[in-house]
Formats: C-alpha cells, sequence, structure tokens
C-alpha cells in the first residue's frame, strides 16, 4: 500500500465523520421547519449542508489519490458514525443487527482494502 | 425512523412504499453515476485547481448535480420508505461503483474487492433489519 493511497484512505473516512455531522445538523434543523420559507435559511440547516458539502469536496480530493474501486466502498464505514450519533444525541436504540451489521462493514471495507493494495 | 402500526398497511400506504422503493432504486443509478463522474473530473487531465478550471470541469460539475438528486431522493424516500427495505436497495450502488470502475474505468478487478463489496452489502442490509422494529 503506497503513503499515497493510505493518505486517500484517511481522507475519505475524515470526509466520512464530517458528512455525519453534516448528518445531525440537517436533522437537528429540519425538526425547525415550519410554513414559513424563512425557516429553511435556519442555522442548523445551514451548518448541515455546508458540512455536508465540505465532506464532499474532501471525498473527491481523496479520489484523486486511489481507484474508485477501493475508495468508494470505504464510505460506507460513515454508517459507524451515523450509528454512534444517533445513539449519543437521539437515543436510539444500539441493537444487535446494527452491531453485526458494523461489523460486516468494517469486513467488507478490510477486504476490499486488500483487494486494492 | 419507520413507524410502527398496528392496522393492515392500507392500499394507499402500500402504494407509497412502492413509489419509495423505485424511487430509491432509480436513484442509485445516479449516486454511481456521480461516483464515475468524480473520479473522471478529479482525473490529472481534467482538474485544474483554478476557479476557471472548476468553473469548466464539466464531469465534476456534472457528478456534482448527480450526486444532489441523489441526495434529495433518498432523504424524501427515507422519510415515509420502510428502512428495513429501503437501506438493501441503497446499497446497491456499492455494486454498481464497482462494476463501473472495472468496466469504464479499467480498474483492476479481484475477488477481494467483489467479496469485500458483497459483504458490505450484506452488511448494510442487517443494519437496515436493526432499524425495522
Amino acid at each position: 500500500m503506497t503513503a499515497l493511497l493510505i493518505r486517500s484512505m484517511l481522507m475519505v473516512f475524515f470526509a466520512g465523520i464530517i458528512g455525519s455531522f453534516g448528518a445531525v445538523f440537517l436533522k437537528l434543523g429540519a425538526a425547525r421547519l415550519n410554513q414559513s420559507i424563512l425557516s429553511f435559511a435556519n442555522a442548523r440547516l445551514v451548518w448541515g449542508v455546508g458540512l455536508y458539502l465540505g465532506s464532499s469536496v474532501v471525498y473527491t480530493l481523496a479520489l484523486r489519490g486511489g481507484q474508485l474501486s477501493v475508495l468508494y466502498p470505504m464510505v460506507s464505514l460513515g454508517y459507524i458514525w451515523t450509528i454512534l450519533w444517533a445513539r449519543l444525541l437521539f437515543h436510539e436504540a444500539f441493537t444487535k443487527q446494527k452491531i453485526a451489521g458494523l461489523a460486516l462493514i468494517l469486513l467488507g471495507v478490510a477486504l476490499v482494502g486488500v483487494g486494492g493494495s | 425512523m419507520s413507524t410502527v402500526s398496528t392496522q393492515p398497511p392500507s392500499q394507499s400506504d402500500r402504494a407509497a412504499r412502492r413509489r419509495s422503493t423505485i424511487a430509491v432504486a432509480a436513484c442509485t443509478v445516479f449516486g454511481a453515476a456521480a461516483q464515475i463522474l468524480f473520479k473522471i473530473g478529479m482525473s490529472p487531465g481534467h482538474f485544474v485547481p483554478t476557479l476557471t478550471g472548476l468553473a469548466t470541469n464539466v464531469p465534476l460539475i456534472t457528478g456534482y448535480v448527480c450526486y444532489g438528486v441523489f441526495t434529495v431522493v433518498l432523504v424524501l424516500a427515507l422519510r415515509q420508505g420502510e428502512l428495513s427495505m429501503l437501506y438493501p436497495i441503497i446499497s446497491l450502488t456499492y455494486v454498481w461503483v464497482t462494476l463501473a470502475s472495472y468496466w469504464l474505468l479499467h480498474e483492476p478487478p479481484n475477488w477481494y474487492k467483489n467479496l469485500g463489496v458483497a459483504t458490505i452489502v450484506i452488511g448494510v442490509a442487517v443494519l437496515g433489519r436493526g432499524e425495522h422494529k
């Protein structure tokens, strides 16, 4: 595995963390929407969209340093953060299925990583 | 996000669910197209890190448009659809991107990648079942 590929993988990983915060802010912002069009300009929603855009910029920059067939599957690591924040911030349950699903995703990403090196 | 209903789903519920499913399945194609376009747009031949360079990068811009459509359709569908049904369909994007990387971008295929993507798809499907109450 080259240093460039590792750097790209770390960037995809980091983009996933930024994007997961974007999702949290979008959820918080969506809760504040009402009939008024002005409610779309709420700070939480704007942060959510901004973080999402920032995340996709980091992700596209990462694509310069590796194969798409290796880097794109790593996007699935984002589910880890989504489930963690849902648990910590929105008190959604941590079920056995979620843990099993995350374990399979990690295994899959590891396999793809082996295939790319 | 999914709601628990004690009554059997009505005709209109089922129709709405079917519409969500079809919309999501169609939008995985947009999601995969976005990825291929991103990769082409970021390749040395296309990527110029200046304002004009970015503004005239057709694959990259088209990629962002596809990605935007993909994201908006997903968010709308996830609001009313059954997650245990939609998650596995969304994860098809991983399959399309892998196949398109092989066929369109000529990236080397191998069994580790194929097995890895299959494992991820199963993992996402299991996650979706975890959301289903």
